[in-house]
């Protein structure tokens, strides 16, 4: 089973707390939204991926199987 | 398929039906064909029918998602978002009752109870639909409650999940979930194109090998395509999908004037060069230019109009029809039309070299296709104006030319999303 992080754009409104905390696999357009890998989460990033899906404000923020 | 296939004949389906009263409805196509309804999905899927709206989704697939959910629900999409669009009002206007038919036989076959029609706010199409709704109540035609809508006349309040939302009471704006799942008051919904449903009324009536006689093996039947621009007849022709790009134009009486362009499928569609006319406009004939049918849309670009300068038109129209609800849609949108327009007015190299960039970043990061059609329209304006370009940037913009492109105004702040 493999992970990947997916983000309701509707809701996020840009603050980039999950881009802080997992650099790795988010980065931020030049207007602050997130830019998501488009790859499964590998192993020694999972626990990260998850705090930042807990710890997005807007609750935007999801990892879904696939 | 075994015995011989008929050819198409080469007349009009939909345009040739036109019946303004149930009376002359009935003597055009006979009754509604009820006992068909248990197979309408399997019919529809062997037809092969794909939505006429702009996505090209398999009809018969998009039924059988939403039939096997409960308190199911129909919307017929009579929005016409695309400025350069005409062919669901002249169809509502000729052949409501084929629209509704469709829509009537679909609704019983997914077995929802309850159908509105959304069209657009301030032409008057409403009551002409209302009229003809009353007029099959009088007639005792059909059985399923039909009433009628009116979004607000914005481009991204035609998206199916908009259209539900505002049927459902709520604002015009689309959301993340697919209507198909949560639709009109969260209820699974079968969003539908007006096209589409005339053609479902005569797959019902017909059959699937009938359909199948025009167009092609993926995309079988006809289309309603809206030609304007540069040719002689502007108007609403009715071919088989996969006809040549000369056919179209030939059909409107040729070309007037040189062209420089095509514009295809629409705002959220991409110019193609003249080298491309020999085409098969269909979704696959047109997909290794990047280009797709969308909503059967054909503005012949005139060579004396600057193709640059029409695209910064559109773009910064698409840019202010943002929901604004995701960043890269009402942040991006914008920046990008700037770029555009810094490019076809200052020759700005800077400009276009962050375009280039942006149009990568912005690319599928809606939660509507929005942004996307967006990109699609200006990426295809740098490869087909690549010369005009390289022109631009070069230090000599071209005086202009007349403007083609339909800009409707902005609807009033007030209007609101409601
Ligand atoms: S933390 Fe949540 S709201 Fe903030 S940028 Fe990331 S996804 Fe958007
Ligand atoms: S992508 Fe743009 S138009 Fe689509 S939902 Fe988001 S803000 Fe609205």
């Amino acid at each position: 089973m493999t992970e990947q992080l997916k983000v309701d754009m509707i809701a996020c409104d840009g603050h980039g707390v999950c881009a802080e905390l997992v650099p790795e696999l988010i980065g931020l357009d030049e207007w602050g939204y997130p830019v998501l890998a488009n790859a499964p989460v590998p192993r020694e990033l999972r626990k990260h991926a998850r705090k930042a899906v807990t710890l997005c404000p807007k609750l935007a923020l999801s990892l879904s199987n696939r | 398929m075994s015995a011989p296939q008929q050819r198409y004949d080469g007349r009009p389906r939909l345009l040739s039906r036109q019946a303004a009263s149930i009376a002359e409805h009935m003597r055009a196509v006979g009754p509604l064909p009820k006992s068909v309804v248990p197979q309408l999905i399997d019919l529809v899927t062997a037809s092969g029918l794909r939505g006429r709206g702009g996505g090209w989704f398999p009809s018969g697939r998009k039924m059988a998602s939403v039939f096997g959910r409960d308190n199911r629900y129909v919307v017929v999409n009579g929005m016409e978002g695309e400025p350069a669009s005409g062919k669901d009002k002249l169809l509502l206007r000729l052949a409501p009752h084929l629209v509704l038919d469709g829509a009537e036989l679909a609704a019983l076959a997914v077995g929802a109870d309850r159908i509105t029609v959304a069209v657009h706010r301030g032409t008057g199409l409403a009551g002409h639909v209302l009229s003809a709704i009353a007029d099959r109540v009088a007639a005792g035609w059909g059985e399923v409650e039909i009433d009628v809508s009116e979004p607000p006349s914005r481009y991204v309040s035609s998206e199916s999940t908009a259209v539900a939302g505002f049927v459902g009471g709520g604002e015009a704006r689309p959301k993340a979930d697919s209507a198909r799942v949560s639709g009109v008051d969260g209820r699974p919904t079968l969003v539908s194109n007006v096209e589409t449903f005339a053609h479902i009324a005569l797959i019902a009536r017909y059959g699937p090998n009938w359909f199948r006689q025009a167009g092609t093996a993926d995309a079988p039947g006809t289309a309603l395509f809206t030609v304007s621009g540069a040719v002689r007849n502007p108007g609403v022709y009715e071919l088989p999908v996969g006809v040549s790009g000369e056919t179209i134009l030939r059909v409107a009486n040729g070309c007037r004037e040189p062209i420089s362009a095509l514009l295809v499928g629409g705002y959220g569609g991409a110019w193609i060069p003249p080298t491309q006319l020999h085409r098969p406009f269909s979704p696959e004939g047109l997909a290794p230019l990047g280009a797709s049918l969308g909503a059967g849309i054909v503005v012949a670009l005139p060579a004396r109009t600057c193709g640059l300068f029409e695209t910064v038109r559109v773009a910064s129209w698409m840019a202010a029809q943002t929901a604004n609800q995701c960043g890269p849609c009402f942040k991006g949108l914008p920046a990008i039309a700037d770029d555009f327009a810094m490019i076809a007015r200052d020759c700005s190299r800077a400009a276009y070299e962050r375009l280039r960039f942006r149009l990568g970043v912005v690319n599928g990061r809606g939660a509507c296709a929005h942004p996307d059609g967006v990109v699609k329209f200006v990426d295809s304006a740098l490869k087909t104006f690549a010369l005009d370009i390289r022109r631009h940037l070069s230090g000599q913009p071209c005086p202009g030319g007349p403007r083609v492109l339909p800009i409707p105004e902005l609807p009033a702040e007030s209007e609101d999303w409601r």
